[in-house]
């Protein structure tokens, strides 16, 4: 068994309405970052859990969001990186 | 006929319920703790308001796993009543007990305040006491209370008649101004397709004796009462 750091992004499904990244998008503007198009905020997760091998890593924590982390009907994840944890 | 109530880690308004059913109704509730397997016999379960597991990750997502939420989804699937309101409205939907989700208020303030709702169905057991298309005034106390789900599951909801409340202003019109949290075709409260598991966020329990602004709470559960008894 290894130890492996898990980051995954849970993302809100695009074209739903999210409000607050419309508000951090407003005050982006404000601070004159006039390029910002859109903003939408989800929530990064790391998880650090032990596995045989990277693959079976992965595979755990893509059924971790599917049964709990991410909702299915509003959300989307995306596994943004899976290394060997060192402490 | 018995109510039970479930109290949730967080839950706020399992005495609200309690309070309704024992001292307006006149009928018995029992608590059921989260951690129980057993729904001693209820006939109607409540999922009360509040915050369940201080609502991380989400609305109600760690709520639907608790012990006692096996035993609920078993009593749904048998036809029992399930009345979820407010962040048991929530709980039902992560436990899939109801279609779509709820998000954050579009506002992204919380809203505490009396809203006009329009009985939308009255084919149901916890409507059946009201008129169609009557106009009540219920409170709502909510940060995430934006039903949403998809055009293929709205329109589903739409033909079917499983759409039970909306919030309208005091003509009785839905539209953008009369609705608090942004919800999806203003709605304020569905039933699954059985239409035994009513979700709402307004709050029936908080609107059953005139000290407290309004009774058109009441119907709601003098309805449960007919159908039971019936």
């Amino acid at each position: 068994m290894t130890r492996y750091r898990v980051r995954v992004d849970i993302i809100p499904r695009r074209g739903l309405l999210n409000p607050q990244g419309k508000a951090v998008a407003d005050a982006l503007h404000t601070l004159g970052f006039g390029g910002v198009g859109s903003v939408s905020i989800g929530r990064h997760i790391v998880i650090d859990a032990d596995a045989p091998d990277e693959r079976a890593a992965l595979h755990s924590v893509r059924e971790m969001c599917e049964r709990l982390l991410a909702n299915p009907v509003t959300e989307d994840f995306e596994v943004a990186s899976v290394e060997p944890a060192l402490s | 006929m018995k109510f039970g109530i479930v109290t949730f880690p967080g839950s706020n308004c399992d005495y609200d319920a309690y309070h309704a059913v024992m001292d307006v109704l006149g009928e018995t509730a029992v608590y059921l703790w989260h951690k129980d397997h057993d729904l001693q016999g209820a006939d109607v379960i409540v999922l009360p308001g509040g915050f369940s597991y201080g609502d991380y990750l989400r609305a109600g997502a760690i709520a639907r796993f608790s012990p006692i939420m096996r035993e609920v989804v078993a009593h749904a699937s048998r036809g029992g009543p399930v009345l979820a309101i407010c962040n048991g409205f929530q709980i039902a939907c992560e436990a899939q007990l109801l279609p779509g989700a709820l998000l954050r208020n579009a506002s992204l303030q919380f809203i505490s305040e009396m809203v006009t709702l329009r009985v939308e169905s009255t084919a149901t057991p916890f409507t059946q006491e009201y008129d169609p298309g009557q106009l009540l005034r219920l409170p709502i106390a909510h940060g995430e209370g934006r039903y949403t789900a998809d055009t293929a599951t709205l329109d589903r909801l739409e033909g079917n008649g499983q759409v039970v409340f909306r919030y309208v202003d005091a003509h009785g019109t839905s539209n953008l101004g009369a609705n608090p949290n942004g919800s999806s075709r203003h709605i304020a409260g569905i039933v699954n397709e059985h239409r035994n598991v009513l979700g709402l966020m307004p709050h029936p329990e908080r609107a059953m004796d005139p000290l407290l602004g309004s009774i058109d709470g009441l119907a709601l559960f003098q309805s449960l009462l007919e159908r039971v008894s019936a």
